[in-house]
């Protein structure tokens, strides 16, 4: 089996105009003492059908999210995708182009880029925007490496409110890095304004705060913006659940220096978590620290003038200034970005706020039927958008078994990530549930109870 | 020559596209739920359009796009070969495309399974004890693979380790992911005859600064194309000194069932499965970087890593010396899919058949070639060659750059130019195995022409394109007055 359309005797035929006889030839610069004497062990080759068959078993092993009600987010969203989005992100012109090096053949691509780029601007209400990073967590930490910027020395402070995904890479990287994290609590299910003062001296490069935050609350991130602004810190804002900036303040009208998070909800496939789609935007003064691929508008030389889009500020980038790059990002997420363009435009300005309020009130109506039931209660009383905790009765293997049954995904068990946190599970009802979906629920834990 | 305006541009207001599911709960009013003050204040200024002219926007906008289903794509370095059709359907089955990565490991049994045989399989291809599938790229793998060898060294007491060698003809990802993993990046000359490491340069760094070397990066073959013979004494020497080797795998697709970096010396391996197992490079990302490495490294693997019992298959949290996690979940597992798919369609001797393919096409584009174009290097080539418009430039004052657009006039998209930086007026050629004869001899007469008109009608060749929608663009006025985004009242110039 095989994608080369060559048969063999037309190699032949190539090998002979090159004075040669066997592929073998082609070889003889791999020194015999690094050769693989041996055929790889792999399973033989399959044919298409009998693949596609190996496949589709594989999948069906997988409780997909078509067939059961899921209630879990934690980070990444169960989001309605319009039919246009896919048929057109998944246009082979888009998927099979490289990085868009050659301009004048790669203007559908870049212009889509700078569509992107400008959208991310209008729902974050940021100044500038670049093409796209790897996920919400590299993008946290693109964010915290421009703040502490060359040397990369220095402290950041972090909310526990902060995606312990996100958290964990960020540790990573100061590791490597040689930064320093200093962690701040969270009371009531928000950021300890009172921890976060004391954290935040003038050795802070960065606060960073998650909107709304992993336990779903939103922040009071008109108490923490002057907090966080103190000497010369940025103040960077996380989002993983872009739909809430259809309806809450965003990061721009609370004068956060960068707003960074996961924007793979709009218009993609959840694919088990990835390829995601990493977005940062920032203030106009901080264009030139921004890492990775920006697309610029310009005109042709010459006379005609007509408008064009390139790929431009690339004296930051890796290819250019190698060992003092920007950042070392190259291959990033453009088809994503593309998904996410198109949804945004099909959704529109109208669209994008009732996304929003569809939700909040969704997830408030769960949460209020929830809270009803007796011995099932808030763990916090700040406000939220579509996630919210409760500390549940029994324990939540008692309570998964009941889900199964009932053909439900439950929530997110916060103990993994928050010890002390036992019997909590994190909620997340976005506009995919229906009333039946939460009605449903509602009744498993009723039964639960009983 | 045309435009196609901006989304922005298009639309009135109260047009829609996308419709949403009903509101069938009882509601509340806002502000009970949210304070007024964090509610937003004005809509965001999201376009109004329809969704025909969401339609026509987005599929105008992708013919105005090359890909390699368009045509010949011999971008050196990128391996822009053809993505197999059913590999796309394989990654959108809803039980691939609909799942939750905190989903119970009950649940996706599936997947777990395709993760925990696809390291298997890039472990046997590299020859490595065992492989992450969680770096999202090449330059993230490369990332994620000097911290490896940092946590390492740490662990050895050889923490003050402080310099990655790299060579002069490197990717420049590798330099930069040496800085961000708090390293310094230490230059190695290139042997102008043969395109490898310069030997005698490479003894004396290390004899003058060996203590202080953490790794050295290569590609092989390299960014030449070629083969470094000595690769096996430049992994003694490396070894010697305390060292680590760290293989980019940019160029892998010339090695499958060849030779594997775990038998050329290396400890680490990054793939850039976007390139050797053909997932669809979508116009600059998703990708994937998997990095596998030998035992010695598997403790500081991120986590978790796939693993089976008698029950079924789970993940295993990492063990107290990993590095930690990269990036939130588990890779970019619809790629994953794509290059499982690969693999098993090609088999064994298919993946050998791939690289030996690549490797005859590219040798025989650069014979070809040579009668109008300087070839860099004239020794036998593995999967791409570079070569230049030095000769054109010296006679007619033709640049790379004139002849890469040059050939955008005939349907082709151009070879990597200026790279690898070593090489004035570079043209880096990497055809892949998924080409025809025909297509390959169709450039070749495509060259030979643009090389007659460089000599009969240089302008012709220096002011292309000339047939593509727009000309050449203002790279310095992008530059010097950036415009990274529309704003209302702007309009884009027809």
């Amino acid at each position: 089996m095989s994608y080369v359309p060559n048969t063999p005797e037309e190699q032949q035929a190539m090998l002979e105009s090159l004075g040669l006889s066997t592929l073998e030839d082609l070889l003889e610069p791999v020194p015999f003492e690094v050769r693989l004497h041996t055929p790889l062990d792999l399973p033989p080759a399959l044919s298409e059908p009998d693949l596609k068959r190996l496949m589709g078993r594989m999948a069906a092993r997988n409780q997909d999210l078509d067939r059961t009600i899921s209630f879990l987010g934690a980070g990444t969203y169960d989001r309605s995708i319009p039919s246009m989005v896919p048929h057109l992100q998944r246009r082979s012109e888009f998927v099979t182009s490289y990085t868009p090096y050659q301009p004048e053949v790669s203007q559908g691509m870049l212009q889509a880029i700078y569509e992107f780029q400008t959208m991310v601007c209008q729902v974050t209400a940021m100044d500038i925007a670049n093409a796209s990073l790897y996920d919400g967590s590299t993008a946290m930490v693109e964010a915290v490496l421009m703040a502490l910027g060359p040397g990369g020395r220095g402290e950041v402070v972090v909310s526990a409110g902060v995606d312990p995904q996100y958290r964990r890479v960020l540790q990573t990287y100061a590791f490597a890095r040689g930064f320093s994290i200093k962690e701040v609590s969270v009371q009531d299910g928000v950021t300890s304004l009172e921890d976060l003062r004391s954290a935040v001296s003038a050795s802070t490069a960065a606060v960073i705060i998650q909107q709304p935050n992993f336990f779903g609350c939103i922040e009071d991130v008109h108490a923490i913006e002057p907090i966080a602004h103190q000497g010369k810190t940025l103040f960077v804002s996380v989002i993983t659940e872009p739909a809430s900036l259809g309806l809450i303040t965003p990061p721009g009208a609370y004068n956060a220096d960068i707003a960074v998070g996961e924007m793979m909800s709009f218009g993609n496939t959840m694919s088990y978590g990835a390829p995601a789609l990493g977005f940062m935007a920032t203030k106009q003064k901080f264009m030139r620290l921004l890492p990775g691929r920006l697309v610029g508008q310009t005109v042709e030389e010459g006379g005609k003038k007509q408008t064009g889009y390139v790929l431009t500020l690339q004296t930051r980038e890796q290819h250019i200034r190698r060992e003092r790059a920007t950042s070392n990002i190259c291959t990033n997420q453009s088809l994503l970005a593309v998904g996410a363009t198109i949804f945004m435009a099909a959704l529109g300005k109208q669209g994008f706020s009732e996304l929003g309020e569809l939700c909040v009130q969704k997830a408030h109506y769960a949460f209020r039927q929830i809270a009803a039931i007796p011995g099932f209660e808030p763990a916090f009383s700040a406000p939220f958008f579509d996630e919210f905790v409760i500390k549940c009765p029994v324990s939540l293997s008692k309570l998964e078994q009941h889900f199964t049954q009932a053909g439900i995904l439950g929530g997110y068990p916060l103990a993994e990530s928050y010890p002390g946190m036992d019997n909590a599970m994190l909620f997340c009802v976005t506009e995919m549930r229906t009333k039946e979906d939460i009605d449903l629920l509602v009744a498993v834990l009723k039964e639960v109870q009983a | 020559m045309s435009v196609e305006s901006l989304i922005f541009e298009k639309g009135a207001t109260g047009r829609r596209a996308a419709t949403l599911p009903a509101m069938d709960v009882p509601t509340e009013a806002l502000e009970g739920m949210i304070p007024a003050a964090l509610l937003r204040e004005k809509p965001a200024p999201l376009p109004e359009v329809s969704e025909i002219e969401v339609v026509r926007h987005y599929t105008h906008l992708s013919q105005r796009n090359f890909g390699v289903e368009t045509g010949f794509y011999p971008l050196g370095s990128c391996t822009m070969k053809y993505n197999p059709k059913l590999n796309e359907d394989m990654a959108v089955l809803p039980g691939f495309a609909r799942i939750h990565p905190l989903q119970p490991e009950h649940t996706v049994q599936g997947a777990i399974q395709l993760i925990y045989e696809l390291e298997r399989y890039l472990a046997e291809i590299s020859g490595m004890a065992r492989v992450t599938l969680q770096p999202s790229a090449g330059a993230h793998g490369e990332l994620t693979g000097l911290m490896l060898i940092k946590a390492y060294h740490q662990s050895q007491g050889q923490g003050h380790r402080n310099l990655v060698l790299i060579p002069d003809n490197a990717h420049g990802t590798n330099p930069a992911s040496a800085t961000l993993a708090d390293y310094k990046a230490v230059e190695i000359d290139s042997d102008p005859k043969t395109g490898g490491i310069e030997m005698d340069h490479l003894k004396k760094v290390l004899e003058a600064q060996g203590a202080n070397v953490a790794a050295i990066m290569l590609t092989n073959p390299n960014t030449l194309g070629l083969f470094d013979a000595n690769i096996a004494e430049i992994g003694r020497m490396i070894h010697e000194v305390g060292g680590q080797l760290y293989y980019d795998g940019a160029n892998a697709n010339a090695v499958l069932g060849i030779t594997r970096p775990g038998d050329m010396g290396f400890d680490v391996v990054h793939f850039n499965l976007h390139k050797t197992c053909s997932t669809p490079h979508g116009g600059g990302g998703p990708g994937s970087g998997p990095i596998g490495v030998k035992s010695h490294l598997v403790p500081f693997l991120p986590g978790p890593l796939p693993a089976k019992s008698e029950q079924g298959y789970y993940w295993q949290d990492a063990g107290p010396q990993s590095i930690g996690k990269v990036r939130a979940n588990l890779g970019n597992f619809g790629v994953l899919v794509r290059a499982y798919a690969y693999i098993r369609f090609n088999g064994p001797d298919g993946l050998r058949h791939v690289s030996e393919s690549a490797i005859l096409n590219a040798n025989y584009l650069k014979h070809e070639l040579a009668a109008d174009y300087e070839i860099a290097y004239p020794q036998t080539c593995q999967h791409e060659f570079v070569a230049t418009a030095q000769r054109q430039k010296d006679e007619h004052g033709v640049t790379a750059t004139d002849i890469a657009k040059r050939l955008l006039d005939f349907g082709m998209y151009a070879p990597t130019i200026y790279f690898p930086l070593i090489v004035h007026e570079a043209m880096m050629i990497e055809p892949t195995e998924t080409e025809t004869r025909e297509s390959l001899d169709s450039f070749v007469r495509v060259m030979h022409q643009i090389a007659e008109e460089v000599h009969t009608q240089p302008e012709l060749v220096k002011t292309a394109p000339h047939t593509t929608v727009v000309g050449r663009l203002d790279q310095a006025l992008a530059a010097r007055k950036p415009n990274l985004r529309w704003t209302s009242g702007q309009e884009t110039t027809h």
